[in-house]
């Protein structure tokens, strides 16, 4: 008999359709783009946009089904539904964002746009998982192709720094992260997710040992890819040298993609020992939230702030992620609204911006009111939803986490949140001042040449405000999602069939 | 097994050479060193695959993610050294410390 | 950990044989250094400049494509094992994954990573 069960490969095609679409598209855009000039690359963004959303069509095809595919390689249902479309939407975004950046920046678009496609099968992978090899693998893919792509402007010292900065620090974040891998493995003697969840729900393991400390650098090794403290230091450096677009693609797309794997393996998987890993997160969310918070309010630099302010955002998520399984739905909620608020934010940046550096200060902001009504408009919108103020999704997002945490007896833990949410009022409001009641600033040029960058800051915008005035579908499709995840790995459902 | 090498003495030697690794990043200035010590702690990791998959009771998991440790090594190694050649292009130096324009 | 003993032996003897064969080379060996004998030996040929010059950046490139293709036969290893068992469905896979670094080579080759000038 041979170890490997065909039978139970079953071939579906149906799940894994949208990754084969964007790879496909990943190498169709690298061959297409070897001849085309480094300033003439929009041909070769319109084509990436135009593959991520076939993908995106393939892949609410997904939605509703259940089960897992490629012998657990693979899990399909609502939750890998949910974090495919949300990474999706944040690549087209990105894209939108990059079309008219990397012309002007002389970026090579082959390399550009194919890197963006191959890094978002990883985001595609990690958030389909069935088991830890597919995590790893698609993490790796990921986070391989965003070094390159923050190191994207060769010649550009800034972007070489946080290229070899992240690198080193992925890298190392990486061993972690394998080596608790391989410690879980040992400990539970399989590397599925489903076969996992069974192993340490029956209780057997007790404190094993090997799954403590297993768990404890997977902890690590997520906490980096999230920007944790005190795993964050890569994190500011890297969103300010790598250039913008790609900025917000792992302010969004990275996080995004990290949170899904960390809330699959953690929440569902690992719940039924959350006792020993539960208490870590509570010290880490509570670092991330007051260490994010305080050290942005000092920044000079939008892009550095942006970054700490993410930083801070991950603390709320993983305080959601401390106060257990109830707050799954609240964090994939709050990770929506995160998603089109950050984009959007990343894209009135971008705005401001002219080849280089010009606009990346927050005193560049002062008096963008007067010349810019609506872009400042806008940023008000994303600033006042990254705050928590209502009816923003940023403020719904907020609520529902605090509320849900509250409700597990998490109170310390959600002082902490409300007053560093204060706290945070007071450097997001700082740009708003400038904005509205400063002079000078930087002058910003030819809008109307940029048509995907404005609908990207409008898209962004309205559905800001669409998701936290009407929160319902948003919230309903976030606790499906969340509930199909923990429904199929518990009861290891069949795999589906052709 | 008897009396001969056991699960142990591979989670020991493992144990070892990612102490070594975590050192040697911990340390070193050099943007290779930094990699060299990276690379130990894959290995190290892949000991612990090897001697569970092995110990484990022919579970074939462990080799495979095994050679796919291999395969992100390989990668890793391209890519850092990629990135440290544009690095001494623009800096003329592979020390990591004397890449600090990015600060605050 | 008498287990262990025989190695220890080994390493002992193994040691001390080599010990005692350099010390017995130094002092009794005839010493005629001359120019040619500190020289390199580089396959017989006059050999032609240091050997820690330094190396053509080009042949990073070169090293990163042989990098490709020697991680790639790590996979089909397991594959050429399992063959007749995996059958065509593996095959069809492993097609796949050829194809897939081919449109690597290709793209390096049209990027003009395999011209030396």
């Amino acid at each position: 008999m041979s170890p490997f069960n065909l039978a139970a490969i079953n071939f579906v095609w149906l799940p894994i359709l949208p990754l084969v679409v964007v790879t496909v598209a990943a190498m169709a855009v690298l061959l297409a783009g070897v001849r085309v000039d480094d300033s003439e690359s929009e041909g070769l963004g319109l084509l990436t946009l135009a593959s991520l959303a076939v993908a995106f069509v393939f892949t609410l095809g997904i939605l509703g089904q259940y089960g897992v595919a490629f012998a657990g390689a693979i899990s399909v249902d609502s939750f890998s539904a949910f974090f495919e479309l949300v990474i999706l939407i944040a690549a087209m975004f990105t894209v939108m964002m990059s079309l008219d950046y990397a012309a002007e920046n002389r970026i090579p678009g082959a390399e550009y746009y194919s890197l963006l496609l191959f890094s978002v099968l990883g985001m595609m992978l990690m958030a389909a998982a069935g088991d830890l090899i597919v995590i790893f693998l698609g993490l790796e893919t990921m986070s391989i192709t965003v070094y390159v792509l923050a190191g994207i402007m060769r010649r550009n010292a800034k972007s070489n720094e946080a290229a070899i900065k992240y690198f080193l620090l992925g890298a190392f974040s990486t061993g972690f992260l394998l080596y608790g891998i391989a410690l879980v493995y040992g400990a539970t003697g399989t590397i599925k997710l489903g076969p996992i969840h069974d192993a340490l729900a029956s209780g057997a393991m007790g404190s094993n040992p090997l799954l403590l400390a297993g768990i404890g650098m997977m902890v690590i090794g997520f906490g980096f890819k999230v920007a944790a403290v005190p795993f964050h230091m890569w994190a500011p450096d890297v969103y300010e040298g790598a250039p913008t677009p790609v900025t917000a693609f792992m302010a969004v797309g990275v996080k995004l993609a990290a949170f899904a794997a960390f809330i699959r393996v953690f929440m569902v998987d690992f719940a039924s020992v959350g006792a020993h890993w539960q208490t870590v997160l509570w010290v880490i969310a509570a670092l991330t939230m007051t260490g994010g918070n305080l050290i942005a309010v000092v920044q000079t630099n939008i892009k550095r702030m942006l970054a700490y302010s993410a930083i801070a955002h991950a603390g709320y998520l993983l305080l959601g992620m401390a106060a257990g399984v109830r707050s799954g739905p609240a964090i994939l909620y709050y990770l929506l609204g995160y998603t089109f608020t950050n984009l959007g934010a990343f894209s009135v940046v971008i705005a401001l911006e002219r080849r280089g550096e010009a606009g990346n200060q927050i005193s560049d902001f002062r008096g963008l009111a007067a010349r810019q009504p609506l872009l400042a408009g806008a940023m008000a919108i994303f600033l006042l939803s990254l705050t928590g103020v209502p009816p923003m999704a940023g403020f719904v997002g907020k609520f529902y986490i605090f509320s849900e945490a509250l409700h597990q007896g998490y109170v310390g833990l959600v002082i902490i949140a409300v007053l560093n949410s204060v706290v945070s009022a007071y450097y997001y409001f700082y740009v708003l001042v400038a904005m509205y009641m400063q002079e000078g600033g930087v002058e910003v040029e030819r809008l109307s040449a940029r048509p995907a960058l404005v609908a990207a800051v409008g898209l962004a915008a309205l559905a800001t405000i669409l998701i936290g005035v009407y929160p319902q579908p948003y919230i309903a499709s976030a606790a499906n999602a969340f509930h199909s995840a923990s429904g199929a790995e518990g009861s290891h459902s069949a795999a589906l069939e052709p | 097994m008897g009396g001969g090498i056991t699960l142990n003495d591979f989670l020991v030697l493992s144990l070892i050479i990612f102490s070594l690794g975590l050192v040697t990043v911990l340390t070193r200035r050099n943007a290779i060193g930094i990699l060299m010590g990276v690379e130990l702690i894959l290995n190290s990791a892949n000991i612990n695959y090897l001697a569970f998959a092995y110990y484990g009771g022919g579970k074939y998991d462990g080799q495979i993610f095994a050679i796919f440790v291999i395969m992100l090594a390989a990668a890793e190694a391209v890519i850092g050294l990629a990135v440290v050649l544009a690095i001494y292009q623009n800096f003329k130096t592979i020390d990591v410390d004397a890449a600090e324009t990015l600060r605050g | 950990m008498t287990t262990w003993y025989p190695v220890a032996v080994t390493l002992l003897v193994a040691g001390v044989i080599v010990g005692v064969m350099c010390t017995i080379n130094m002092l009794i060996g005839p010493k005629r250094p001359g120019a040619i004998k500190s020289e390199a030996f580089e396959c017989g040929n006059p050999p032609s400049g240091s050997a820690w010059g330094r190396f053509s950046v080009r042949f990073y490139l070169t090293a990163i494509l042989f990098l490709i293709f020697d991680v790639e036969v790590i996979f089909l290893y397991p594959w050429a094992v399992e063959l007749r068992y995996l059958g065509m469905f593996g095959f069809v896979e492993a097609l796949i994954f050829i194809a897939i670094l081919c449109v690597g080579l290709l793209y390096a080759w049209q990027r003009g990573a395999l011209d030396w000038d």
